[in-house]
């Protein structure tokens, strides 16, 4: 599948994250504290709460609802009551713009 | 029909069948980035607390052992009493959210300690917490409603005193050491979670056959003064300003403004409570920490309805509504939102309605 231009590299704060919807699905977008991108779904696996609404903490995302946590480099679930992983995908970034494989 | 608030019981079949359960709630706008700020975690406030809190529990303590059994211990098993049977809810629910502290190990020792003393098992009330925010008050889905409809009086008053929510809690803690998970709360927590909730009742029942066989071997209730009975003696506070977080409002609404109660309280009460009498504001974001409430709140209150001033107040507001609701169930406080607020369910108010 040929990458998706997703978002400019400034579109998404230091330590943040970011919505995308693409084809029907809901992914969330992080830039981390040492400015690397990463990508999982966007909805949180417990209770499809969007992620993008949530706190990012150096490498881990918080659901805004019940504060379950997950590393979202690898999507493992790190704080109940999230107990499923995420998934996630592959980013690239070139000419400061945001490309995820969805493939 | 009167409800059913059972978890397994019609009503919660009904929550399922008409959306209520797991829906979109309303939340107040609040831009990304003054959000980000509100969120954002430190360890400062809760250290500060936390060690204020317990340094005042060791104090008290102290005092109260060595004037024991002079009457003249009372005030200082009071103060203590209230700090371990009341505070310890607070710092129960906000350790529990994981929002206290930055670092997750202080969260997670203060949320341990807190579940001890509070008799809430940390692992089965991590998920019926979690359950209270997905679906706050929604009959049959959430399993923390303090006042159903009727409300149970005498349940109610004898939760003043730590009962019967604090035997419920020992019974559940027996049944669990026990191998076993009572149904509802198995209907909660999931299966992986499970023998976490066990392994916790075991050690809770060692402390407490601990505490007893010193009971019996010094032929003192002191042991139990210090450990157990003040869950019963000191829950007063936590009751008092618990039954007004939902109280007399709206059930089965999808807007926390609606049935959620926010109360301005004293600075002692709030010390004791960390902060949770922003109620409104917890429920529709609880990611920001109890320190940060009275901001939040000041930034969203032309979108609330108007804060209670006082306890008192507030309970002159909840009571005659508990007391109709013994004759029409169905009564309750329709909060008036403020015309600067949005609407409840806006698609009713758009002129394409």
């Amino acid at each position: 599948m040929p990458l998706i231009d997703a978002c400019a590299t400034e579109d998404i704060d230091l330590e943040d994250v970011m919505r995308f919807d693409h084809g029907g699905h809901s992914y969330a977008i992080y830039r981390s504290p040492d400015d690397e991108f990463f990508c999982t779904d966007g909805l949180c696996t417990h209770e499809k709460v969007h992620l993008a609404g949530g706190l990012v903490m150096d490498h881990l995302i918080e659901c805004p609802k019940h504060n379950g946590q997950f590393d979202y480099r690898t999507g493992e679930a790190m704080r109940a009551p999230v107990c499923v992983n995420l998934r996630t995908y592959k980013v690239t970034v070139a000419d400061g713009r945001v490309l995820i494989d969805l493939g | 029909m009167p409800r059913d608030y059972s978890l397994l019981g019609p009503d919660a079949a009904r929550a399922v069948a008409t959306g209520l359960a797991a829906a979109d709630w309303y939340h107040s706008d609040v831009p990304r980035k003054e959000m980000k700020e509100l969120m954002a975690r430190t360890d400062g406030p809760a250290i500060r607390d936390t060690i204020l809190l317990y340094g005042i529990m060791v104090l008290c303590l102290g005092f109260g052992i060595w004037l024991w059994p002079s009457w003249i211990s009372a005030p200082f098993w009071l103060a203590y009493g209230v700090l371990y049977g009341s505070a310890s809810d607070s710092r129960w629910h906000e350790c529990g959210h994981g929002t206290a502290f930055r670092t997750p190990w202080m969260n997670n020792a203060v949320y341990q300690i807190a579940s001890f003393m509070i008799v809430r098992n940390p692992v089965t009330w991590r998920w019926s917490h979690a359950r209270h925010h997905t679906d706050t008050v929604i009959v049959g889905r959430d399993p923390e409603i303090a006042l159903m409809r009727p409300p149970a009086a005498a349940r109610v008053a004898l939760n003043f005193i730590g009962l019967p929510d604090a035997l419920a809690g020992w019974k559940r803690m027996i049944l669990n050491a026990s191998g076993r998970l009572d149904p509802e709360e198995a209907s909660f927590i999931p299966e992986s979670e499970q023998p976490k909730v066990i392994r916790t009742a075991r050690v809770w029942v060692a402390i407490y056959a601990a505490t007893i066989l010193a009971a019996i071997a010094t032929r003192s209730i002191l042991p139990l003064m210090v450990i157990g009975l003040p869950r019963l003696y000191g829950a007063w506070h936590h009751v008092m300003t618990g039954l007004l977080q939902h109280g007399g409002l709206a059930d089965n609404v999808t807007d926390h403004r609606l049935n959620s109660r926010t109360v301005l309280m004293n600075p002692v009460s709030r010390f004791i409570y960390w902060n949770m009498n922003y109620h409104v504001e917890h429920h529709m974001f609880p990611m920001v920490p109890y320190h940060r409430l009275p901001d939040l709140h000041a930034r969203i209150r032309a979108d609330l309805p108007p804060a209670n001033p006082s306890i008192r107040a507030a309970y002159r507001e909840m009571m005659p509504a508990l007391l109709r609701q013994f004759r029409y169930e169905d009564y309750f406080i329709l909060r008036t939102l403020p015309p600067t607020a949005r609407p409840y369910r806006g698609e009713f108010h758009s002129p394409e309605a």
